[in-house]
Formats: structure tokens, C-alpha cells, sequence
């Protein structure tokens, strides 16, 4: 029988989140409706900086519609500070964050006053009857002049633009090493200001109920859990009088991993009102108050022997905050600090960050966050090296990458990788790619001096995901812990719930947790159902982002799932009249060996569990379980990702011809989804390397504003991939599984902009700064010319 | 207020709106059809494509009373009266066209559009009659696989 069943793991299943999507059967944040609801607007900053001097919101209350209108200062008493979770050193400067401004407006978006009115046109009119006075002060923009001595001050009483030095030194010193390599290198490389734009705009619905105190937070977040713990500390609300749901959410990719001044406000009207209030952000507004992503200055120096072998790292990074600290901002470039080394092996490694405060948007986690930036650095300058000592790029990374027999590997940067084969992923992709074909015509072209040069990009990289360690979190100042639940509840029917502590925004957990259930208890993969994104219902969790929620929050499903079979077992065995030891379970069968007709499912022991009749003596009946994991280490995927682009040195006009990539993310638990989650990311890398960036004027006003101005690509402005994969158990979890949710945007930049500059190179071109529009290549193309 | 008499996924509506409000917001606040979503403020993304008509239109970019007298499907009118899928629907959910999901009702419309002018498109075709439509999640190689399996071509996996 055991022959008969299709195992799940592994199975391309197409999703059960599907059918109410592609039927419009949704509930997103902005969907929702209650009796009374009131609809909110927010008036904000149109300065990047500047002193509230008056604020008169009574003429917006003649407005129709109107219900009310309250300043910063009305609001102020009740409304904390919005969180900073972490403070990655000890003496970080760590400013006052109002959820909306009181005194002085330090970016152009920053809240000033909100009106409640009863339609979201009427709340919109109403705003721009509300009478704010400001004093302008200078906009704080460079990052170097930042922190120049007598400069403006983002944060006056805090004394200075520095908001952290975070310095990592291990192995030979870097001075020593510099003096005796053959070869170094130094870069500068600039991260532009990304923005997430997740599909779905951010939305929060509050409904209070006034006579005990209690309310229902929706909000379209990644982080239900945290954001319950958080708002009850910003708003004073206790935190078992509030329950907060995330319904369907539309993207996040790290956006929505926040806790935003407008959950605050939308607690704190209701409150006052006592009325539900609903807030909606337009695209536009969004662009100003979703954070933002990336923003930071690398300076990188790498040294070498002749024959290629790293001797050492050298990193400074000046990293833009934003106005203030949010969530996670500070631990962006922390989360890439260890990753800049990627998957070589080097004796020395010296890194500085420091971070900036400037009149901009706040930035935080945006897909990859920290490790993008620090797998583009590191393979940039690999390609650079490799030019400089006249190797192919492929073959320099092959001297110094960590070979398959040494792991686990302890890298200079001290993470332990606990697996990987990047011989065995990159052989594949050259394979796929036609690599010896494609540089022979990159070769006739250059000879031939043809106008449309070939590029090839290669990007080898790993990254860190899976978060988190708890104790590691703790070394590294986070506020939290790393661990994620699950429980299991059999139902009297048979029929199952998986109750997890993730959060999925269109990352398919239903699917992929139903399909980890049925296999340890060997149900049909329709019996199950997930419950998750509501405090009430799923009440223990950590939620979604750092491409955790499968090797954590699934690694719990799978022991909590465990636990239910050896819960189960116990009654299977007294309702067989056999001993345990004598019990087989396969394909969610108890039998007793050697006597095949004594058998009972595990279903049907579930609905013998919910009788109760007939249970061993002092049983306390129930079969439902519950697991936390708490991972004992990071996850390490990796792979191979080349491609091949066209460069119009006349026009400065790019095209992608070729993009290969094998990405090595362990076991595979759902084939078609991995396939999904690589194919979005290389779309948002590569979208960074080509037509993505928040462009700020002179006056700290954002020009990209509209998504009309900021280039989101469409289909035909992306290529068609090819993806493959092999497939390296990770060793730190039962499933073998790694993270895939940022592994295509971490590798795809660097691929492309290699690419483009090798494309180049013959011209004398040595970078060309992101994003690479046909204006930047061809004034790149341009100036080596000169 | 400005009288209209709208059909929309086969039920006949009339109401009195302001001349401003957007077909969208119609849909949405005042019929409670909530299955199409806003995606932004400038027309740019396409969630919110619905029918007007027989063509596709951004339903963020027409006013309600401009729809007076027309008949509108959206994404929740595609179903049969069984509840059984269209080719489209079946396609997106079997290729994995979707991850949030946010997207996928503008996808769905203007692909129904497209393959209604040309039934057997090719992948770059695919490609440029989505333009107008914008999805964060899956890069559109599966949303091209799907639209080209609907049409009834064969598709790679």
C-alpha cells in the first residue's frame, strides 16, 4: 500500500490559495467594511524638513463629512514612540519617532494632521482645509556631508547625523595583508534607494468596542505577532485587549514588516472616536510612507596573489536611515555584514558600517535586505579581479570558492555553512548556458568592433536566511527571539488544522504546510487546512520575512506533526489491544506486524480521541500537538546565476539575450512554487541593476513619486528565465529544506550589472552605476572613450 | 448627483452618484464588489482592469457615470453559473500565475481582452498586451505561460 501513496513533499501541487483569488473571493485590508466606519486621511509634510510653527485643523471640520480632525499635538498624549526593535549597538543614537509629527517634520511625507470623515473622498477634500504653518530648515541629503562637523542636524538634540558605527575585524590583520598581496583592489559601489512596491497598497481597519476596551486591528502587514506586541506598547492598549489580524495581504517583501505611524493613528482615532476607522494609503502617498530600501555607499577592497587566491576583505559602508529609526533599520546592513565574504575562503575580513540619518524616507528591509548589497559588492569586485589578473571570472571564483567536501565550513566572517555544492550548481549552469559558446562570440564581436557588444555576468552567491538563532538574535542586540510554532488540531472528522505562527502574503504556506502535514500523517492533502495571520486564531508566531517561514515555521509543522503520531499512537495501540513496539504507521495507517487486518487510521483515532469512550486509563484525550523550533543555525542556499546581455554601445540601450540560473535551496517541498519565488526575484535584482530608484531633488523632494515616474517593469521589459536547480540537503533542519524567498533578487543584480560591464570592458569601462539606463551606459561608454 | 443604470457581472444596478466618483470606487464601495482591487494612483498598474463594453479598461480611469447604460464584468462575473472556472482562471492557478494574488484580477481581464483579438498570440505578444499591467511577484513568466496554455498552445514547464 505504502507503493500507492504519492509522497507530498515534492509534489508541483498547484496552490489551494488560488481559487479565491483568481475569482475576486478576497479579503484585502481595504475590503473591509463595518457598520459606522469612518475613512481616514492623512495631511503630510510636503517639505523634507521643517519646524511646525501652527497647526489649525478646525476649518476642515465645516468640510461635509467631516467628523473629525486632530493635529500631531492632539493625538500626542496616549501615542508613543514607534519602535526601533534593533539597536545594534550600545550607544546608537536613537531619536524620538512620533507616529505623527509634532514639533518638526523630518521627511517630505511625514505625518502632521489627520481627518475622519465618513467616504475617503469627503476625508481626502477635507485635508486641504487644514492650515499648517512651517519654518523651513535645510534638508539633509549627502551622506558623507552628514557627518561632517557643524552640519544640519536631522535630530537637533541628539547632537549628530551619526547614528552608529557597527566595526567587524577577523583574522590577519588587513593592513598586514594589503602589504603583501600581489594584487588589491578598491571599489566604490552606490545602492540606490529602492521602493518595495508590493501590489497591494497598505491598508489598517480598527474596530473599537468601546465598553471593554477592546479592538480588532486589520492591517496589510507581514508581522501580525509583533505588530500586536509593538502597537499595545506605542498606544498603551493592553495587549489581551488587542487582536490583530493580517486578511489577505498583497505582497510585502519586507515592506509590510513594520510597524507604521498609521497603525498607531487608526488605534488612536478610534480610540478617541470611538468609532471603526479605516486608512488606505493611494501609490503615491505610499511612495513617501512605506519605507524604503537599500540606500548605502560600499567601499570595497579586496586583495590577492597573482594566481587569484583571496587573501583578504576590506568594507566600509555608509548606509542611509532615513529620518528615523523604524523596525529593523539599523540591522539592514548588519544582516549583510557576514555575507560580504559570499562563498570564498580568506584569511582576512575588516568591515565598518555607519549609519546616516538624512531628511528622506526611513529605510528597512526590502527583499534580500543587507544581503543583496553585500552579494553585489563582493561579486562586482570578484569580476574585477578577475579582469585585472586576466582570468575568466568562472575560474577565479572556482580558486577560492569552499569546496563540497569542506563543509560545514566556518567562514572568516564566522557563520558555519552547513552545506553546499557549488562546484556541482555552477557546472550545471555553464552547462545550460552555453558559457564557452557565448564568449566565443563575445570574442568575435569585440574583434569585429561590432557596435552591440556581449556581456556575460556571473554571480556565485549564498546568503544567510532562515531567521533566526535566538541566542544569535541576542549577540546581535535584536530585540526578539528567532523561533517559530505550530500546532496541529485533528479534527473529530479526521480532517486537519495547521495552526502556524508565519504569515504568508502570496507565498503559498497553505499549500506547502498542507502538504508537510499529509505526509507525517499520511491524510489526503485536502483534509488539511492552515489557519495563520490572526492573533486570536493562531496566537503564538513570529511571523514572515528573512525566508524563514518554511525552514522554521515548516520545520515545526513537521515536528508538531510528528507529535500527533506519537500522541495517536498511544490510542491506536490500546484500541488494537497491542504494545506500541508492535504498531507499524504508514501512509496514516496503524497496524499491528504480522497481523494486517488489525488496523485503525489516524483519523479514525481522532474521532475516537473526541469521544472519549474508550481511551488507556489517565490519558488526557486529545491527539493535537504543538512545536516550536528554535533553529539552531542560519540557512545557506546558493547557486549559479550567468547572464548574457546585449549592449548598444551607440544607444546605451540593454537587453537581457540569455539568464541562467541554479539555485541550490535543499529539499524541495513544492517544485512549482520554488520555481515562482526565483522567477520574482530575479525580476525585483534585476530591476535594480536596469530601472529602479528612488530619485530625490536638492530639496529632499522625492521626484519619483508616482508610480508613472518610478519604472516597476512590465512583462515585455523582462526576460524569459531559465531556472534550474540541484538539490544539497541543508543539515540544520528534519526536511533539508533552505530558504528561496530572497535567493533570486540577492544574486540577480550583481549577474546583470557584471554583464553589462564586461560587455563593455573592451571600451575601458569599469563600472557602470545602477540603475544601468541607456543614459548611464552610454554616458559610461562615453567617458572611457575620452 | 448624477443618476446611473450600470449592469455589472448580470445584475442591473441604479444609483445616484457624484460625477466624480471613479467606476472603481462604484464597484467597490457602493456595490460591495470588492474583487477588484486599486493598485495605484496613476493608472500605471492595472489591478483594477475590468470590462466595459467588450474592452478592457482601468476602472481607475472612468468615471461611473461614464459606464451609464453600459454593462461591466469583472473578475467575479467570470465563473459560470456553476461556479465552474474559465480557461483563463483554470490556467493561472494550474501554471502558477499567481503569488499574492493582488494582480491577478487585472491579469486575468486583460488577457480575456487579448486573446479576444488574437486568439493564438505569441509569448511576445503575451508580453506587450500586458504592459499595462503590473505584477511584483512572479516576474510574468508563469502569467505568459498561462495566457499561452488558455489559448490552447502547447507551453513548456
Amino acid at each position: 500500500m505504502s507503493d500507492t501513496v504519492e509522497r507530498e513533499v515534492g509534489r508541483a501541487r498547484p496552490r489551494k490559495e488560488d481559487a479565491r483569488l483568481v475569482t475576486g473571493q478576497t479579503n484585502w485590508t481595504d475590503n473591509i467594511a463595518v457598520n459606522g466606519l469612518l475613512h481616514l486621511a492623512i495631511l503630510r509634510s510636503p517639505m523634507a524638513h521643517a519646524r511646525i510653527d501652527h497647526v489649525n485643523v478646525t476649518p476642515a471640520l465645516e468640510r461635509p463629512g467631516v467628523v473629525a480632525a486632530f493635529s500631531g499635538a492632539d493625538l500626542a498624549e496616549g501615542l508613543g514612540s514607534l519602535p526601533c526593535a534593533w539597536p545594534v549597538t550600545e550607544d546608537i543614537v536613537l531619536p524620538d519617532h512620533p507616529p505623527i509629527a509634532t514639533t518638526e517634520v523630518r521627511y517630505a511625507g511625514d505625518p502632521v494632521a489627520v481627518v475622519v470623515a465618513r467616504d475617503r473622498y469627503a476625508a481626502a477634500d477635507a485635508l486641504e482645509a487644514i492650515e499648517v504653518d512651517y519654518t523651513p530648515l535645510p534638508p539633509v541629503l549627502d551622506l558623507e556631508a552628514a557627518l561632517a562637523e557643524d552640519t544640519v542636524l536631522v535630530h537637533s538634540d541628539k547632537g549628530t547625523n551619526r547614528c552608529y558605527d557597527w566595526p567587524l575585524k577577523t583574522g590577519e590583520d588587513f593592513e598586514s595583508v594589503r602589504q603583501r598581496a600581489d594584487v588589491t583592489l578598491k571599489r566604490r559601489y552606490h545602492q540606490q534607494r529602492l521602493i518595495p512596491n508590493a501590489m497591494e497598497p497598505r491598508g489598517v481597519v480598527v474596530t473599537p468596542l468601546a465598553a471593554s476596551g477592546e479592538y480588532t486591528l486589520h492591517s496589510s502587514t507581514q508581522i501580525p505577532h509583533i505588530l500586536r506586541i509593538m502597537l499595545a506598547v506605542v498606544t498603551g492598549i493592553p495587549e489581551h485587549k488587542l487582536r490583530v489580524i493580517a486578511p489577505d495581504v498583497g505582497g510585502g517583501f519586507g515592506s509590510k514588516l513594520q510597524v507604521y505611524g498609521e497603525e498607531a493613528i487608526a488605534l488612536a482615532v478610534a480610540r478617541r472616536t470611538g468609532r471603526p476607522v479605516k486608512w488606505t494609503e493611494s501609490r503615491s502617498e505610499g511612495y513617501l510612507a512605506t519605507h524604503h530600501g537599500r540606500g548605502m555607499i560600499q567601499d570595497i577592497e579586496i586583495a590577492a596573489n597573482r594566481d587569484g587566491t583571496l587573501l583578504g576583505l576590506k568594507v566600509d559602508l555608509l548606509v542611509d536611515m532615513g529620518a528615523y529609526l523604524m523596525l529593523v533599520t539599523p540591522g539592514i546592513p548588519i544582516l549583510g555584514a557576514f555575507m560580504y565574504p559570499g562563498i570564498y575562503k580568506m584569511g582576512s575580513y575588516e568591515l565598518n558600517v555607519t549609519g546616516v540619518f538624512t531628511t528622506r524616507t526611513p529605510t528597512d528591509a526590502y527583499r534580500g535586505a543587507g544581503r543583496p548589497e553585500a552579494t553585489y559588492a563582493i561579486e562586482r569586485i570578484m569580476d574585477e579581479l578577475a579582469a585585472e589578473l586576466g582570468l575568466d571570472p568562472v575560474e577565479l571564483r572556482r580558486r577560492n570558492w569552499i569546496g563540497h567536501e569542506e563543509f560545514p565550513y566556518t567562514t572568516i566572517a564566522g557563520l558555519t555553512y552547513d552545506s553546499g555544492n557549488y562546484e556541482a550548481a555552477t557546472e550545471k549552469a555553464l552547462a545550460l548556458f552555453d558559457y564557452d559558446k557565448l564568449r566565443a562570440e563575445q570574442a568575435d564581436r569585440n574583434h569585429r568592433g561590432d557596435s552591440v557588444r556581449l556581456g556575460l555576468g556571473v554571480s556565485t552567491y549564498t546568503e544567510m536566511c532562515g531567521l533566526a538563532p535566538s541566542r544569535v538574535l541576542r549577540d546581535l542586540r535584536y530585540a526578539a527571539g528567532g523561533w517559530e510554532a505550530a500546532t496541529i488540531r485533528m479534527l473529530p472528522t479526521g480532517k486537519v488544522e495547521v495552526v502556524t505562527g508565519t504569515s504568508p502574503h502570496g507565498q503559498g504556506h497553505v499549500t506547502c504546510w498542507s502538504q508537510i502535514a499529509a505526509d507525517v500523517l499520511g491524510v489526503p492533502f485536502e483534509d488539511v487546512e492552515v489557519v495563520h495571520g490572526d492573533t486570536q486564531a493562531a496566537p503564538q508566531g513570529m511571523d514572515t520575512y528573512g525566508s524563514r517561514s518554511l525552514v522554521v515555521g515548516g520545520t515545526a509543522v513537521h515536528h508538531a506533526a510528528v507529535k500527533v503520531v506519537e500522541k495517536a499512537r498511544k490510542i491506536a495501540a490500546h484500541l488494537l489491544e497491542a504494545s506500541e513496539q508492535d504498531l507499524e504507521f504508514t501512509d496514516g495507517v496503524f497496524s499491528v506486524k504480522g497481523s494486517p487486518d488489525a488496523r485503525k487510521t489516524i483519523q479514525e483515532v481522532a474521532f475516537e480521541t473526541f469521544t472519549s469512550h474508550d481511551l488507556p486509563d489517565g490519558l488526557v484525550p486529545t491527539i493535537n500537538a504543538e512545536h516550536l523550533v528554535d533553529p539552531d543555525n542560519f540557512s545557506y542556499p546558493h547557486g549559479t546565476h550567468l547572464c548574457a546581455v546585449e549592449v548598444d554601445t551607440e544607444t546605451g540601450q540593454t537587453r537581457i539575450r540569455s539568464y541562467v540560473c541554479v539555485d541550490d535551496v535543499g529539499r524541495v517541498v513544492n517544485p512549482l512554487i520554488v520555481e515562482g519565488q526565483v522567477h520574482g526575484g530575479l525580476a525585483q535584482g534585476i530591476a535594480q541593476a536596469l530601472y529602479e530608484e528612488a530619485v530625490y531633488d536638492d530639496q529632499g523632494n522625492l521626484v519619483s513619486g508616482t508610480m508613472a515616474d518610478y519604472l516597476v517593469p512590465s512583462a515585455p521589459d523582462l526576460p524569459e528565465f531559465t531556472t534550474d536547480r540541484t538539490e544539497t540537503p541543508a543539515t540544520s533542519n528534519p526536511l533539508g529544506v533552505k530558504g528561496v524567498g530572497e535567493a533570486g533578487t540577492i544574486a540577480s543584480t550583481p549577474a546583470v550589472v557584471n554583464a553589462i560591464v564586461d560587455a563593455l570592458r573592451p571600451l575601458g569601462v569599469r563600472d557602470v552605476r545602477m540603475p544601468c539606463t541607456p543614459e548611464r551606459v552610454w554616458q559610461a561608454v562615453r567617458e572611457a572613450s575620452r | 448627483m448624477t443618476r446611473v443604470s450600470v449592469k455589472v457581472d448580470g445584475t442591473n444596478y441604479e444609483d445616484e452618484v457624484e460625477p466624480r466618483l471613479l467606476l472603481i470606487h462604484y464597484l467597490r464601495d457602493r456595490l460591495g464588489l470588492t474583487g477588484t482591487p486599486v493598485g495605484c494612483d496613476t493608472s500605471n498598474c492595472g489591478a483594477c482592469t475590468v470590462d466595459l463594453d467588450g474592452e478592457s479598461v482601468k476602472s481607475c480611469s472612468v468615471l461611473a457615470v461614464q459606464a451609464d447604460g453600459g454593462e461591466v464584468t469583472t473578475v467575479q462575473g467570470l465563473a459560470g453559473e456553476d461556479g465552474e472556472w474559465t480557461g483563463l482562471q483554470r490556467a493561472f492557478h494550474e501554471r502558477h500565475a499567481l503569488q499574492c494574488g493582488y494582480c491577478t484580477p487585472g491579469m486575468i481581464m486583460a488577457a480575456r481582452d487579448l486573446l479576444r483579438d488574437n486568439p493564438t498570440p505569441t509569448s511576445d505578444e503575451v508580453r506587450h498586451a500586458l504592459e499595462g499591467n503590473l505584477c511584483r511577484c512572479t516576474g510574468y513568466q508563469n502569467i505568459v505561460r498561462a495566457v499561452l496554455a488558455a489559448s490552447g498552445q502547447e507551453v513548456g514547464t
